[in-house]
């Protein structure tokens, strides 16, 4: 007899739906491919066929070029691939980033959630809990000195530095897809009308977020004219991470550097970056809403794919829970 | 608290010196006495609360966590006030207690009871405010601000000459009232203490080629003894050794402490000294860090003072006088103490660089670790300044070896694997040799973090044991033989100083190599 647990299995290239006959963010080019968002982690171009939302597509073509994949196919209602049914549902970790929900009417359901949050962001759609028999869960933050404070909390701390050092320019640190925009967002929020001035990286998936009704409001390049640094004196400006281990922050005056990020509530990790004003804001879900996304859901199982899997399965164990370790590879820790 | 709390955070994220004392200054302004002397005090490493052990901590997070999450935890945070501050239930409301408050009962509490009273403040404060409480009742703040720094911040705060901040500094306690007053406009506080401790004067490293660039008849040289600096007062009675941090050790060296039967201040190197001969650092090492030491520890590993320097010397303060003048005083102050137990470093007969060059490379004494260059007309100031005075070590020894285990640094480099064992060839097994925590660059740090990864074998804990493959230029400074280590061999300050990328593991040194090197 077969069981929820024959809809997916691990093979070189990643998570194997066999009765779909498809992958789910695999790590390796494949024929068929089921993405849940645009990470580059998650999202890699090269497969033959991809279905993911249609949001998520657009910003594999922005990231990848528009010939990252033989043909694609718009996630939309539920949609029967082979023996199976599968849905996409909303995330809420990055703008088009959904769960997948896979539906054999013999054997049950499974859902993998890719990577989520459950905090609200003003970029992206919020999650949505779908009942399950295995939860294929992420657990980038699963260890319970994780609790992600209010990202408001955060923007407040940035706006007060501003205001302590007016002639110093503020610089955040974002990846660019997600956390820049639901920055920008969060800034919007606290009432920040003024220019924000970006890296060159971050300009097109922000011009896409706006063009999908994200209101990031007035953002200008942050490119310095000659003579002009004193312009950027109490401004704030963004950049990818990346941008910060270059020369670039070294055109600002005396910058303050800010890095938003999850993994700032630990000192030891904002210190090593060289960061002055560590603002804990993550896209994932922190401990108290992992576990309680798996108390709430209730699946029969929990499969763990990248993280911290040993304290999650831990937990489970501890909650007489079923749970196993997908031991995935090639998904990277440090992206928040 | 809270005040404490955002200047701890702030201190900890500032990297630059002078944004650390702005910070320091600001809180000291903003906060009352006693509160902001407390904080002094707990930054200084001065508050002196003792009774919270790491193992009190471990017990009350076990009373609420399960013990296997919680050690997955402290080894991702690294630090264990910090892991125990962000598990703990979140305080459905906070309460900010005055810093004061929190002190007296850290120092007052019954030890039984104190675990239950920790807990209880744990359980009304932020995650920051516990983080600081924590590190305010186990001593190690950890904020990057030493001592110097702080009483830098306060003399810049108050517009106080440092020099004299420093002077009185160990004379005073906690919560430094008649300080603060001081800086405030007040009278400057009277040193109570006798015997008080000088602020040391220290050496910047130099080399051959930065020496050219000196006249050599402004210098003089004597040898740099391989003991640690100490300070020895005697003062109406009182006497004191001190570290040159101005730690006192007078309580490990009864010995040293008989033979200071004179009234002044002396500064020297502490060694062991058996008849004629100086024993290496491994046999002084065997006397440090004891409250007590036992009459047959003193016969067989007696104790030794080499004097450098004189600073004080029956009721004069001899500092501002030049060098020169003050060995002159010397020679015939060791001979008026007359003590066998104390003697005078020797000067060094050269007369060109290149004389001293060939001194260093081939010492006379093993317990050597190289020569001090002095300029003549230096008066004795407290600190580290560029050119009055250089040291000159000798080049550390150096053996190729084979990264063997690693384990996640904590602290600063919490998340990377940065702690080695290395290795080096017995026969066709490797031995281990020795550790090291440092001596690579951030760079190298990443790409040594990424060899671990990819390359290990197994992993015991937090331990990964790692594929033979990856040889490191190991320099140390010298090399003690020790039954409790396998390889019969303890290196002394083993650092990482090359990756060698170049060399595969089999040409790694063998321990014939290293055994060599101790005789
Ligand atoms: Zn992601
Ligand atoms: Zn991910």
């Amino acid at each position: 007899m077969s069981t929820a647990s024959d809809l997916l299995e691990i093979r070189p290239e990643g998570l194997y739906c066999p009765p779909g006959g498809f992958y789910i963010d695999p790590v390796k080019p494949v024929d068929k491919a089921l993405i849940t968002h645009g990470h580059a982690d998650h999202a890699r171009a090269g497969h033959g066929a991809v279905m993911a939302t249609s949001q998520t597509l657009d910003i594999m073509a922005i990231r990848y070029g528009e010939d990252f994949t033989g043909s694609r196919q718009i996630a939309n209602g539920a949609q029967v691939v082979n023996d199976v049914s599968v849905s996409f549902h909303p995330a809420g970790h990055v703008l088009g980033s959904a769960q997948i929900k896979i539906t054999h009417k013999s054997t049950g359901t499974a859902v993998i959630t890719g990577d989520y949050s459950r905090q609200p962001n003003p970029a992206c759609a919020p999650f949505e809990p779908i009942p399950c028999d295995i939860l294929v869960t992420e657990a980038t933050f699963a260890l319970p000195v994780f609790r992600h404070p209010d990202p408001l909390g955060e923007i407040a701390r940035v706006l007060a530095s501003i205001e302590a050092f007016p002639d110093r320019a503020h610089l955040i640190g974002a990846y660019a897809l997600g956390k820049a925009q639901r920055v920008i967002m969060l800034l919007r929020m606290a009432g920040w009308d003024g220019p924000i001035f970006i890296h060159g990286a971050l300009q097109r998936l922000c011009d896409y977020h706006i063009s999908q009704g994200v209101p990031l409001g007035d953002l200008r390049p942050a490119t310095i004219d000659r003579g002009k640094k004193s312009d950027f004196a109490g401004q704030i400006i963004l950049g990818p991470p990346s941008a910060f281990a270059a020369t670039w922050a070294q055109r600002f005056p005396d910058p303050v550097i800010c890095f938003a990020s999850g993994w700032m509530q630990v000192r030891a990790r904002a210190r090593q970056r060289g960061v002055e004003l560590p603002l804990i804001i993550s896209d994932h879900v922190d401990w108290p809403d992992l576990t309680q996304t798996i108390t709430e859901l209730n699946p029969a199982e929990t499969w763990v794919t990248h993280g911290r899997e040993d304290a999650l399965l831990r937990w489970c164990e501890l909650q007489g829970r079923k749970a196993r370790p997908l031991r995935l590879l090639g998904y990277e820790e440090e992206q928040d | 608290m809270r005040a404490f709390a955002t200047l701890l955070e702030r201190l900890a994220f500032t990297p630059q010196r002078n944004g650390k004392i702005i910070h320091l200054k600001q809180y000291f302004a903003a906060t009352p006495d006693p509160a902001r002397g407390l904080a002094l005090a707990a930054i200084t490493g001065d508050l002196g609360l003792k009774a919270v052990t790491p193992s009190l901590l471990r017990g009350l997070a076990a009373e609420r966590v399960d013990p296997e999450l919680f050690a997955m935890s402290y080894d991702f945070v690294g630090d264990l006030a910090e892991t125990i501050a962000l598990i703990w239930q979140p305080a459905s409301t906070t309460t900010d207690v005055p810093l004061p408050e929190l002190v007296d009962e850290l120092s007052n509490t019954p030890k039984s009871q104190l675990p239950a009273r920790i807990a209880n403040r744990l359980d009304t404060m932020s995650a920051n405010d516990r983080y600081a409480y924590l590190k305010l009742a186990t001593g190690g703040l950890r904020v990057g601000v030493s001592g110097r720094l702080a009483r830098m911040a306060l003399a810049d705060f108050g517009s106080l000459p440092l020099a004299e901040v420093e002077e009185i500094w160990h004379g005073l306690t906690p919560p430094y009232a008649n300080l603060f007053a001081w800086a405030e406009g007040g009278e400057k506080p009277e040193a109570a203490a006798h015997a008080p401790f000088r602020p040391v004067m220290l050496s910047t490293p130099t080399d051959l080629a930065a020496l050219n660039g000196y006249d050599r008849a402004e210098y003089v040289a004597e040898w740099k003894w391989d003991g640690i600096r100490v300070q020895a007062v005697s003062d109406q009675g009182t006497r004191r050794l001190y570290t040159r941090t101005g730690d006192d050790i007078s309580a490990a060296f009864p010995d040293i402490i008989d033979a200071l039967d004179f009234d002044g201040t002396l500064d020297g190197e502490l060694l062991i000294k058996r008849d004629d001969i100086i024993a290496p650092f491994g046999d002084l090492q065997k006397r440090l860090g004891r409250k007590t030491v036992s009459r047959k520890m003193q016969e067989s590993h007696p104790a030794h003072m080499r004097v450098y320097d004189v600073l004080m010397w029956e009721g004069h303060d001899l500092r501002a006088l030049p060098f020169a003048e003050r060995r002159g005083q010397m020679d015939q102050i060791i001979k008026t103490i007359n003590q066998p137990r104390i003697d005078l470093s020797p000067l060094l007969d050269f007369a060109t660089w290149d004389d001293l060059a060939a001194l260093r490379a081939d010492p006379p004494d093993a317990v050597i670790e190289g020569v001090m260059i002095k300029r003549r007309d230096s008066p004795y100031l407290g600190g580290r300044m560029k050119g009055p005075w250089f040291k000159w070590k000798r080049d550390p020894m150096l053996i190729d070896a084979v990264l063997m285990y690693a384990q996640r640094g904590h602290g600063k480099r919490s998340g990377f694997y940065s702690d080695f064992t290395f290795g080096v060839w017995d026969a066709d097994a490797l031995v281990p040799v020795g550790k090291a925590y440092f001596g690579f660059t951030d760079d190298e740090l990443k790409e040594l973090d990424r060899f671990v990864r990819n390359n290990t074998t197994e992993t015991f804990g937090p331990v990964r044991a790692l594929k033979p493959l990856k040889v490191v230029e190991v320099a140390f400074e010298g090399l003690n033989r020790s039954p409790r280590h396998k390889s019969g061999v303890a290196m002394r300050f083993p650092r990482i100083s090359r990756i060698r990328d170049d060399k595969p593991a089999a040409e790694a040194d063998q321990i014939q190599t290293l055994r060599d090197m101790l005789n």
